[in-house]
């Protein structure tokens, strides 16, 4: 079983600053990681090859520097690494995102499944992974929390929704996102880290990926931000404790006090 | 922190122990000192990131490293919890016979699975009137045709129940004293081979101690290590070899003694200033930094000098594993000081540090033994 593995790049949102005269998050000197969610993506890539076999090929669309993500993945235990990157994708939004990494998934050619984190802490959208799937015209199951067998060339997951989960087919192949329910990702191996160090990683450009140059970029992303800002922030609520007698006439006094 | 130079491959181990520390093993110490069991999800962690076996030959599955890596992924455990670094430690202590006095056919059927991390390691040789004096072992090894019939009682081992692999030191000419003590590998399991109750500790909590009880214990002799006779040199060689990993365990928890003290004390305000403004806290923190890096320097030189392969190493692991085991204890005594009463409340991380030290002055040959080693080297070498 062949899987691909998309991730991404993102700053460590845990140690990030937001610059008060702009409201623009303060990125230098922060460290860059993979998503978060997506390291559950890499571990259900693994505990899948470690079930059935073949390879996990990890896939990522970003600057040079993100083939230190690339590399952590290979030391987790991915076997390969792509990196798509030029300086034709800068300004992507998450269509031109989807189609960037449908086509080098298409050059990637043989796969049985694609799994993704269900989206990226940085922008939130959670858009790029059906959106891969949507470009491939292959299915989708979102917020994966369990795959429940993988047999004759189809799978049952458990999709999480907020009222409980749903249990899904589909044919392979077919993308997954996946929430952190799903599993606990491990730590890397020294073997594997030793490997990383030394494995090629693969970085295809535009040319390389036959992609459309209309469809890449800032041309081929509709999407155009307007202006970004902290929303206010929400007054916290008043709990009045002890007797319910008690507990009321506190209540009451408080809100004489608003009345004029 | 001073630079030692270490090698890209030595970095990667560092940075790997550090992360499994910071994520595994920190957040659970408070947790397991505090149940007495036995950290099995975490060994598992350690086992799958291979580095059980970074002091172990490639060929039988390990990464080919030296008693150097070992300690630096000694230390980083012994950080966030000296417990839990010593069952990573005390297999190496149990595997290290197997190492140095094992056949190939011994070697090929049991370290692989230890490098693997699926199995551990303990090492036997501690009886109850037999400490400091190993010479006086009382645990037997008869002859029987093929076999030997093992019987007697090993006191405080650690890893005790838990390991699977034992090497331990029984007499086989008790008539001959130390020369009579020959060096057996024994499995979880044979019959005969039980174990006593669970030892409830001060400190390393995290790990398991227990008594290993040997009632007509038949083994084949296959199961010899080395020769008859050699037992009680084997245990000094292996001793001699695994002092700087006790050094290391000591230096890892004097270093995280000190990170918790200096983070402590920089938060901490009395008098509207923050402590560390005061001279009396500075000037701790600065004899405590300088005694870790102390003990860094000499566990780091004994145990590159072993790797390097060095004669007559015995009294300069004997000074490292000394040395950084009263780093230890002064350091964390000092910590819990510096935390004030915050230091003597279970709540706060300190007080561990301090019940934790104590064994390292204790345990693998008491300080006193170690200077007994150090000024029998030191009265041999100016003889010569």
């Amino acid at each position: 079983m062949n899987i691909i593995v998309c991730i991404k790049q993102v700053p460590d949102t845990s140690e990030v600053r937001i610059d008060p005269s702009t409201n623009n998050l303060v990125r230098d000197g922060v460290k860059s990681i993979i998503n978060p969610f997506d390291m559950y993506a890499i571990e259900e890539g693994l505990r899948l090859k470690e079930k059935f076999g073949g390879k996990v090929m990890v896939l990522s669309m970003g600057p040079p520097q993100a083939e230190a993500a690339l590399r952590e993945a290979v030391s987790l235990g991915c076997d390969e690494a792509v990196l798509v990157s030029d300086r034709a994708f800068a300004g992507s939004d998450t269509l031109a995102t989807s189609y960037t990494l449908s086509k080098a998934i298409e050059k990637i050619k043989d796969y049985d499944m694609i799994i993704c984190g269900k989206q990226a802490i940085d922008g939130d959208t959670a858009q790029v992974g059906p959106g891969i799937a949507a470009t491939l015209d292959i299915p989708q199951i979102n917020y994966v929390r369990k795959i429940e067998e993988i047999k004759d060339g189809a799978i049952t997951a458990e999709r999480a929704t907020e009222e409980g989960y749903e249990v899904v087919q589909s044919s392979l192949p077919c993308l997954l996102t996946v929430v952190k329910e799903i599993n606990n990702p491990r730590l890397p191996s020294l073997k594997g880290k030793m490997k990383a160090k030394s494995v090629v990683i693969q970085t295809w450009n535009a040319t390389d990926i036959a992609a459309e140059e209309s469809r890449i970029g800032f041309k081929g992303s509709p999407t155009w931000v307007l202006n970004i800002f902290t929303p206010q922030a929400k007054h916290e609520g008043k709990i009045f404790e002890g007797e319910a007698q008690q507990a009321v006439d506190q209540l009451v006094e408080s809100i004489k006090g608003l009345v004029h | 922190m001073i630079d030692y130079l270490l090698s890209d491959e030595q970095i990667m181990i560092r940075d790997l122990c550090r992360q499994i520390t910071d994520e595994k093993i920190r957040p659970a110490a408070a947790e397991y000192d505090k149940s007495e069991k036995f950290p099995w999800d975490i060994v598992k962690f350690i086992g799958q990131a291979d580095l059980f076996g970074i002091y172990i030959e490639e060929k039988y599955g390990g990464m080919g490293g030296g008693i150097f890596d070992l300690c630096l992924a000694t230390e980083e455990f012994s950080k966030g919890c000296a417990g839990i670094a010593l069952s990573y430690a005390a297999t190496a202590l149990g595997t290290y016979p197997l190492m140095l006095f094992g056949s190939e056919e011994q070697k090929q059927k049991f370290l692989p699975s230890i490098a693997k991390g699926e199995r551990l390691c303990a090492f036997g040789l501690t009886e109850a009137s037999a400490g400091s004096d190993a010479g006086a072992l009382q645990t037997t090894a008869e002859k029987d045709g093929d076999h030997y019939i093992i019987n007697g009682v090993k006191h405080f081992i650690t890893n005790g129940g838990d390991a699977e692999i034992y090497t331990i030191i029984a007499m086989t000419d008790k008539s001959k004293g130390p020369r009579g003590a020959s060096l057996f590998v024994i499995e979880k399991g044979t019959p005969g081979f039980s174990f006593g109750k669970k030892e409830e500790k001060m400190g390393i909590r995290a790990s398991s101690t227990r008594e290993l009880i040997f009632n007509n214990c038949r083994v084949p002799k296959e199961n010899l290590l080395g020769k008859e006779g050699m037992g009680f040199i084997a245990a000094m060689k292996t001793f001699d070899m695994s002092r700087p990993g006790i050094g290391a365990q000591a230096l890892g928890l004097a270093q995280g003694a000190l990170d918790e003290a200096l983070k402590y004390a920089k938060q901490r305000k009395q008098f509207d200033k923050s402590i560390t403004s005061f001279q009396g806290i500075q000037w701790m923190l600065a004899d405590m930094a300088t005694q870790v890096e102390a003990a860094r320097a000499l566990v780091y030189a004994s145990a590159r000098e072993i790797d390097a392969g060095k004669k007559n190493v015995g009294s300069h692991s004997a000074m490292a594993k000394m040395y950084a085991s009263d780093v230890a204890m002064k350091v964390a005594v000092d910590a819990v000081q510096i935390f004030g009463g915050y230091g003597y409340m279970r709540e706060y991380p300190a007080e561990k540090y301090m019940r934790d030290a104590k064994i390292t002055q204790i345990y693998e040959g008491t300080n006193q033994i170690q200077r007994n080693i150090i000024a029998a080297a030191l009265i041999r070498e100016s003889i010569r």
